[in-house]
């Protein structure tokens, strides 16, 4: 996977510039000490991280980690005062107010906290403002602006008024708003945190499953560990404006790189955290186009395993193969493999929680496979593997 | 020390001279003084050329259509009875020449007033250099504008409708800067990360949210333009306000009650149909 955005030392200060101000950055003082001393304040200190095309990175920190500022200086609303950010490759902090416009029209939208609806404006309109001042018809805009509301569940709501509708309706508008100028990246700045519990889980995993067939670049804001662990293709951890750690969730809960974010982690509960794409293995598979039952019996061997995974030229997900069934139709001078596959295999979501996963399916004989919305297989879940994750940093040795 | 053994500083001597050096540039005073005077001319020979019965009739619609669902017919009866009142005691030339010098002083002030203000929103240079100069014009007593007034543009009208836009602009300009200040910042950011142009952000965002609070500012700018009108009687501005100015002279307490009257009926009129204005939609 390509990188969509690399963002490159990026640093704000908010106040007057100085020579002591800069002495103090670089012989690395706190950020309490600086601002005592100059009376300037760190937003964000040298912050390079990148983001990969088509995942979700979560950006993580309490507030005052510098992370609302970060994200702002990606779209520009806050100019950096160094470092520099890259868009395909194409530095973008130095665009001029035009260029800067054409991107924040075409190529990034945003979400805000407090949804931050036009008040004024309908539903429909709120939705195709990005498209509205662009100059697109009113016709077009509002055809789209109708398709947008309708992934997010709302296309009835089209005529009401921002106010007339629940925390989680209005931003799914802002989110159907986000949507409608078909953006190559989605800034998502604390997008759930003013939602309730309830509704939070149910944004998650709307955004989740939205992203699983819409495949955007999103950049999520958030304060909340579990929403991260639970969203995050990849999580960023900040503290005091700087970058602490970065990796994939399971990374982080299984190699927390110091106290900091240890004691992040303590409370979270793994089952939760943790989805079958976080803990599936590489399955041994056969091409059911192409194998016979004599492939399958030396994947297994190769394997030293019982059963392989049966796919076609699509990748598509089909069943399992045992050995000895195998070993019959070897027996029989049979070479159509499609008789004895099994078709009864357990599947989940890559999505889907552990905790879910094993309520779900107490006792499996065989692992379960790991299977998207295209049916496409991408991975098993064998036991090793949930108690390998579940056994977490205690594990790290 | 005694201050007053001093030389005292010749405060009114400069101005003096201010003010003469001004009346050297007669033909840009004379553009504004044809400008103000096109434009109430024109008010005024609309309303001369209307029957006063049409006239009526035209307040009652307009009523009618500001209020949209409110309930409007206490307002509408109030404004039939009140009209005919004026009618009745022989106003009506004078309320219609005291409308022109509201509507001519309101209009001049909108033009100036909301575009200043938005400019003070925007720019903190802006807002220190106008902010004395805006406590300094509402603070003044009205009376001294009028001097001035005349020296450069006469007698008439056109003066005391420059005295009342001094007078009345301050707070179409504070009320237009506070109304855009007050739109909320993340809505601002909004607009912006969709990449609005900062015209686009002004028109579809700020200005729709800072309507009410604009139409408050100029609700309270006509009602001060109308507190003017007896002031401008002074130099020559004819209409109800000079029925008082005239009563007073001839100690004619019921004349300018009557007088006085009419300015109140017009004045609640001209309150209630801009205030209606304020609440379209929500």
């Amino acid at each position: 996977m390509a990188d969509k955005i690399q963002v490159k030392n990026l640093t704000k200060i908010f106040g007057h510039p100085s020579h002591k101000l800069e002495d103090l950055i670089n012989q690395g003082a706190s950020k309490n000490d600086i601002l005592k001393q100059t009376g300037a304040t760190i937003g964000v200190r040298k912050a390079s991280f990148n983001v990969k095309n088509n995942e979700i990175f979560v950006i993580m920190g309490l507030s005052g980690s510098g992370k609302s500022t970060l994200i702002r200086m990606l779209n520009h609303l806050i100019a950096p005062t160094s470092g520099q950010v890259y868009l395909d490759g194409k530095n973008i902090t130095s665009l001029s107010k035009k260029e800067l416009r054409e991107l924040r029209r075409q190529k990034m939208s945003m979400v805000f906290q407090n949804f931050a609806l036009f008040p004024n404006r309908t539903i429909l309109e709120n939705t195709a403002y990005g498209l509205e001042i662009q100059g697109v018809a009113k016709n077009k805009r509002y055809q789209k602006a109708k398709k947008a509301l309708q992934l997010v569940g709302l296309n009835n709501y089209g005529n009401e008024f921002p106010n007339q509708l629940s925390g989680g309706m209005q931003q799914r508008v802002g989110l159907a708003r986000a949507l409608t100028n078909d953006p190559e990246i989605l800034l998502m700045d604390e997008a759930f945190s003013a939602l309730d519990p309830l509704n939070r889980k149910e944004m998650q995993d709307e955004l989740l499953d939205l992203q699983e067939s819409l495949q955007k670049t999103i950049v999520f804001i958030s304060h909340d560990l579990n929403e991260a662990l639970r969203i995050g293709d990849r999580i960023m951890i900040m503290k005091d404006g700087e970058v602490v750690q970065t990796g994939t969730p399971e990374e982080i809960l299984r190699n927390p790189k110091n106290d900091y974010v240890r004691s992040f982690i303590q409370g979270v509960d793994r089952t939760k955290v943790l989805h079958a794409k976080d803990v599936m293995v590489k399955p041994a598979i056969i091409n059911i186009e192409k194998d016979g039952p004599r492939i399958a019996l030396r994947r297994m061997r190769d394997n030293e395993i019982s059963s392989v995974y049966v796919i076609d030229s699509e990748h598509r997900f089909k069943g399992l193969v045992r050995a000895n069934d195998a070993d019959r139709l070897i027996q029989n001078n049979d070479n159509d493999i499609s008789k004895i596959i099994e078709k009864n295999v357990p599947i989940v979501k890559p999505n889907m929680a552990i905790k879910e996963i094993i309520a779900k399916i107490p006792k499996f004989p065989v692992p379960v496979a790991v299977v998207d919305k295209d049916q496409k297989l991408i991975g098993i879940i064998i036991n090793s593997s949930v108690l390998e994750a579940l056994s977490g940093n205690e594990g790290e040795k | 020390m005694n201050i007053l053994s001093l030389q005292p500083i010749p405060v009114a001597k400069w101005i003096n001279a201010f003010v003469n050096w001004l009346t050297q540039f007669t033909g840009f005073f004379n553009a504004i003084t044809n400008f103000l005077g096109g434009i109430i001319n024109g008010f005024q020979w609309i309303f001369d050329a209307l029957p006063i019965w049409l006239f009526i009739i035209l307040i009652l619609l307009i009523t009618y259509l500001a209020l949209r669902k409110n309930k409007h017919w206490g307002l509408m009866t109030f404004e039939l009875i009140g009209l005919l009142f004026i009618w009745n005691q022989g106003y009506w030339r004078d309320m219609t020449q005291t409308l022109t010098l509201v509507l001519t002083s309101s209009l001049i002030i909108v033009i100036i007033g909301v575009p200043l203000g938005i400019w003070m929103a925007k720019s903190k240079v802006v807002t220190v250099i106008l902010k004395p100069l805006l406590d300094f014009m509402q603070t003044m007593p009205a009376f001294v504008y009028l001097i001035p007034a005349v020296a450069l543009f006469g007698i008439g009208m056109v003066p005391g409708v420059i005295a009342s836009i001094i007078f009345a602009l301050p707070p179409v300009v504070r009320m237009t800067n506070l109304g855009i200040k007050q739109v909320p910042s993340d809505l601002v950011e909004a607009a912006d990360a969709f990449g609005s142009t900062a015209w686009q952000k002004l028109i579809k965002v700020e200005l729709p949210l800072a309507k009410s609070t604009l139409m408050s500012g100029i609700n309270q700018g006509m009602m001060l333009t109308l507190s003017m009108v007896v002031i401008a009687s002074m130099i020559g501005a004819m209409g109800l306000g000079s029925e008082v100015y005239f009563a007073v002279g001839r100690n004619d307490a019921g004349s300018g009650f009557a007088a006085g009257l009419a300015i109140v009926i017009l004045a609640i009129i001209l309150d209630r149909i801009t205030q209606s204005l304020n609440q379209n939609r929500q």
